[in-house]
């Protein structure tokens, strides 16, 4: 072998260790959180760890699902997020198509100002405001507060597609005298497709995983389950195995759509560099 | 109708007084959406400012007292700490991140195969839920039971207290913070290295630059601005951190890891004292804003050199 092969060769070995190196944190927690949740409380509290679960178990999965309201906490996530998502979409979409062909920078940089808001300051008031209205105790609130973190991503994706998008079509349609609505609803939107998508899963993604909402604004019946995760399966009182099996449940659905839907969420995060609460 | 085709053939600015014509037909389209953004962020922020000038607690009328509450802030060592620790959390939650985040970006920018896997695997830990990490790790840093401790007297290293002393637990925050957070830097970055030209490198590499001098002298000068976005996103994202420290150390050992917006939840929602919260929310939004704007005109700086 010549020597620039070797060099190359040694190259190619260092990078395939860096990169190793960078994915191995992410692989490691990911796969203790696994192995904790399919251990008996014997092997997770030992010092010596044992990594892989021998025999497997699936008590600590078991254990969530009956000594909790799982399932009720599993439904009071789903209406928030795909209700506050939806939301966004409804009233984002078309604000993200307004604000890019009208070239409104400046509402465009209100949004960003609502990125930098810590969540907490937007609590205080809203905590009273759904105190006075009478509406805690039940999902709305959550609805109303997710909508902080939703409609500011889709506005800012949409923004970004609707910008990026040709507007010859449309334009010839407003030629041939449709309206504005008509040249929105058949020629923007169904281009808008991929944009949408993009906006939808962050949107989701992140309403999903917000804490700081609920565990203010939640009571006993309408935690999400983020919340009944830290709360009720706390950590002190039960033992680590059932506790790791519900964090892996929380934050499975979130996990594979990352998988699954990939290119989508490194385009949308590229451009926006956007992200919740 | 006819004010929209002719402006927008030709891609205007919306100014002047056709352009400005051609922007109204499209405020319909906006209109709901800044309903809804008015109702749940712009008036909360005038709420809060409402607030902060009032003794105001839960079950009791509200008072006004003037400036009171912000003087008050001035006086309370609690929350002076706080600030502290938030600035020294903040700075390590935004180096660690930024550095490793540009040297993931440029193993990312080569092409190997199982580049697509490698990088979803990557930016995991920023999609998991925060929650459901934070526990995970909590368990990891047990002092007897975590495995942490155990690797670390495994290959001869002392064992750590993490979470559980007050001189490790911000930079054990620190570290978490950066597992999730240097994804984030990566894909900014990534981004501006995808967008860079292939000329100063064809050159430099007829002249006999190393990698090193190329990525020294091309690479970080030209990606630069997408650096300090990914700086400011951090630091912005590292003063508002609450999920991670309120699950893993809930700001103590005592106070020893308590930042402004831990501090801030006690005010708001333990002691239900809402507006003094409310004129720490206007000092915390202040403090971050300007934080904000000195890392943007570094940028500016950098442009005009």
């Amino acid at each position: 072998m010549k020597a620039y092969q070797v060099r190359r060769l040694v190259g190619r070995f260092f990078f395939g260790l860096s990169v190793f190196a960078l994915i191995s944190p992410a692989i490691l927690v990911f796969l203790w959180m696994l192995s904790l949740s399919l251990k008996n409380e014997v092997d997770n509290m030992s010092f010596v760890p044992v990594f892989i679960p021998n025999p497997p178990t699936l008590d600590n999965f078991i254990e969530v699902f009956e000594r909790n309201d799982f399932l009720s906490y599993t439904y009071n996530s789903i209406i928030v997020s795909f209700g506050a998502t939806g939301l966004a979409l409804l009233l984002g979409v078309p604000a993200g198509f307004g604000i890019a062909k009208a070239r409104a920078h400046r509402v465009a940089a209100l949004i960003m100002i609502a990125r930098v808001t810590p969540g907490l300051s937007y609590l205080i008031p809203l905590f009273l405001m759904f105190q006075w209205m009478g509406l805690t105790g039940s999902l709305t609130p959550l609805v109303i507060t997710h909508l902080v973190i939703t409609v500011p991503i889709v506005v800012w994706v949409m923004i970004g597609f609707f910008e990026g998008l040709p507007s010859e079509l449309e334009e010839a349609a407003l030629v041939d005298g449709a309206t504005i609505w008509q040249a929105f609803r058949y020629i923007a939107l169904p281009l808008a497709r991929p944009g949408i998508v993009v906006a939808m899963i962050l949107a989701f993604i992140f309403s999903w995983n917000n804490f700081i909402f609920g565990v203010v604004l939640a009571n006993r019946h309408t935690r999400t389950l983020p919340v009944a995760v830290y709360n009720v399966i706390s950590f002190e009182q039960v033992s680590w195995g059932p506790l790791a099996a519900a964090a892996l449940l929380v934050t499975a659905p979130v996990l594979l759509l990352t998988l699954l839907m990939q290119k989508e969420i490194v385009a949308g995060l590229t451009a926006g560099g956007v992200k919740g609460g | 109708m006819s004010t929209a085709a002719p402006s927008s053939a030709v891609r205007a600015p919306s100014t002047g007084m056709r352009g400005h014509n051609y922007a109204r037909n499209y405020w319909p389209f906006v209109v709901p959406a800044g309903l809804v953004v008015f109702a749940v962020i712009v008036f909360p922020w005038l709420f809060t400012l409402y607030m902060s000038v009032h003794e105001w607690k839960v079950g009791s009328e509200a008072v006004f007292i003037g400036f009171d509450n912000y003087l008050r802030l001035t006086e309370d060592e609690r929350f002076l700490w706080s600030v502290v620790r938030t600035l020294y959390f903040t700075a390590l939650a935004v180096v660690f991140p930024v550095i490793l985040g540009v040297a993931a970006a440029v193993c990312f920018h080569r092409n190997f195969p199982g580049r697509g896997w490698a990088r979803t695997i990557f930016i995991m830990p920023m999609m998991a839920t925060p929650v459901a990490v934070a526990l995970i790790w909590a368990m990891m840093f047990h002092p007897q039971a975590g495995v942490l401790n155990y690797l670390l007297t495994s290959v001869g290293l002392p064992p750590s207290l993490w979470n559980y002393h007050p001189n490790t637990v911000i930079p054990t925050l620190v570290l978490v913070e950066t597992w999730q957070w240097t994804p984030l830097v990566m894909l900014i970055v990534l981004g501006g290295l995808a967008s860079l030209p292939q000329d100063p490198y064809e050159a430099a590499r007829l002249d006999g630059a190393s990698g090193w001098d190329m990525f020294r002298h091309i690479t970080v000068p030209l990606v630069w601005p997408h650096i300090i976005v990914a700086a400011v996103i951090r630091t912005i994202d590292a003063l508002k951190a609450f999920d991670l420290i309120f699950v893993i150390s809930g700001g103590g050992p005592g106070t020893s890891s308590e930042t402004i917006n831990l501090y801030l939840y006690q005010t708001a929602f333990a002691f239900y004292n809402m507006g003094y919260g409310a004129a720490m929310t206007v000092v915390f939004f202040v403090i971050i804003l300007l934080i904000s704007l000195v890392l943007f005109t570094t940028r500016r700086q950098e442009k005009w050199q």
